[in-house]
């Protein structure tokens, strides 16, 4: 037999309701995919939090490194022309 | 030499970072460079606020089956669900810092993890789970409020989930002390009874007076604690008298007292030898709940292996297809 272990991390997703985004809830401990979503609706939606639930086993998840952030998301910074207060529209302009 | 300055350096600008970070009232995520002693802190909190949540299901569960109403199991299933809920939702804030689940059980087996002191009480009558619900929870939540605020990002969410399904455990426990308090004399007596055993180890909760408490230094630094031991329980106090009051039950206190001046009540002194007695190990259930702990898990370790081994028959029947 295996030695006792708590089995592994699952990572789990959360929809509040139909349409919006899928947040992250926290994890659960399971040895499946069934049993963590099992896990995951007894542990987060006691009071119908979430109307759909993904699970993903935690070390399928790759994380941006906070160190690396400056370099990472720099080229963010510099490109203003991506949002829309950038130009300049006619005087009189209705609608956009 | 110059290999140990360099290091010096950058261990240098890392707690800068952290401590700029901190002050900004940024919260500080897994991923991010923290120092040592502010990840063993939260480390130890943290598993003792989660082995808290886990142990606190036994007193309660003790009741289950004896409830005075279907309505009454119902209520107080749920509740001990949501602290085994609450439970699991703290150890995995905890994991993310490195540390396993089995570890944290292993440290609570082993006494190096401690559990909050008031669950070395019994619960003796039913009137005990309207004072465990109203006090122990009303006290846990003046202490989990402030810590929706603390400066760890994954402790703060779960302590944002927690608050919000915490008031009806208190609400819950306050029904039963009013529902008793309307009842026989015996029902009375049974109440203010429960009242006079739960109140000061309710008070002690928050641990010792500011002025004794030898964690607080770096955990108000770091914005792990963002109120003091005194003031929270200042704050319960407060909160709780009034309670106390409409439904006519009196706070076993002879030296409370309003203060007009500071717009606060006076407590008379908390007995912290009997404190310090039952942390030490010696409350009067301090054993069984270890017991019980040590029991449930050793003979839970066939279904986790069970489960385990049904995940490898399940991987190797993929494989053949």
């Amino acid at each position: 037999m295996a030695t006792d272990s708590q089995l592994a991390t699952w990572e789990v997703f959360m929809q509040s309701k139909p349409g919006a985004n899928y947040i992250h809830a926290g994890s659960v401990h399971a040895a499946d995919k069934q049993m963590a979503l099992q896990n995951a609706r007894d542990t987060y939606t006691r009071r119908g939090e979430g109307t759909s639930i993904w699970v993903v086993p935690t070390d399928a998840i790759t994380a941006s490194n906070p160190d690396d952030n400056d370099m990472f998301f720099d080229p963010a910074n510099d490109k203003v022309y991506r949002h829309p207060t950038f130009y300049v529209m006619p005087e009189g302009a209705k609608a956009i | 030499m110059e290999l140990l300055e360099k290091t010096d350096k950058i261990h240098e600008t890392m707690l800068k970072n952290f401590e700029e970070k901190i002050e900004r009232g940024d919260a500080i995520e897994p991923k991010d460079k923290m120092p040592d002693g502010y990840r063993k802190h939260l480390m130890r909190q943290m598993s003792q606020h989660a082995h808290s949540e886990v142990i606190g299901m036994q007193p309660e569960g003790n009741w289950i089956t004896r409830a005075p109403s279907l309505r009454a199991k119902q209520i107080l299933l749920a509740k001990i669900q949501d602290e085994g809920g609450h439970g699991l939702y703290l150890y995995s804030a905890a994991e993310t810092l490195g540390i396993s689940r089995d570890e944290m059980i292993a440290q609570l087996h082993s006494g190096k993890a401690k559990y909050s002191n008031i669950f070395n009480y019994p619960a003796l009558t039913w009137a005990d789970i309207g004072a465990i619900g109203w006090l122990v929870d009303g006290a846990a939540i003046v202490n989990q409020v402030s810590l929706q605020r603390t400066s760890y990002g994954p402790y703060s969410r779960a302590m944002v989930r927690i608050c919000k399904e915490e008031s009806f455990h208190q609400r819950q426990g306050y029904e039963i002390m009013a529902n008793m308090m309307k009842g026989t004399k015996d029902q009375q007596e049974m109440a203010q009874d429960a009242m006079n055993r739960w109140w000061w180890p309710s008070l002690m909760m928050f641990g010792p007076h500011d002025s004794e408490s030898p964690h607080t230094g770096d955990a108000f630094k770091w914005k792990i604690k963002r109120h003091s031991n005194d003031e929270l329980r200042q704050k319960f106090i407060d909160k709780t008298v009034q309670q106390a009051e409409v439904i006519g039950l009196t706070i076993p206190d002879k030296d409370l007292k309003w203060n007009e001046e500071k717009k606060c009540y006076n407590h008379g002194a908390i007995n912290w030898d009997e404190f310090y007695r039952v942390i030490g190990g010696n409350g009067p259930c301090n054993k069984q709940r270890m017991d019980h702990h040590v029991k449930v898990h050793n003979e839970g370790a066939w279904v986790r292996a069970a489960a385990d081994a049904y995940r490898l028959k399940k991987e190797k029947q993929l494989l053949h297809l």
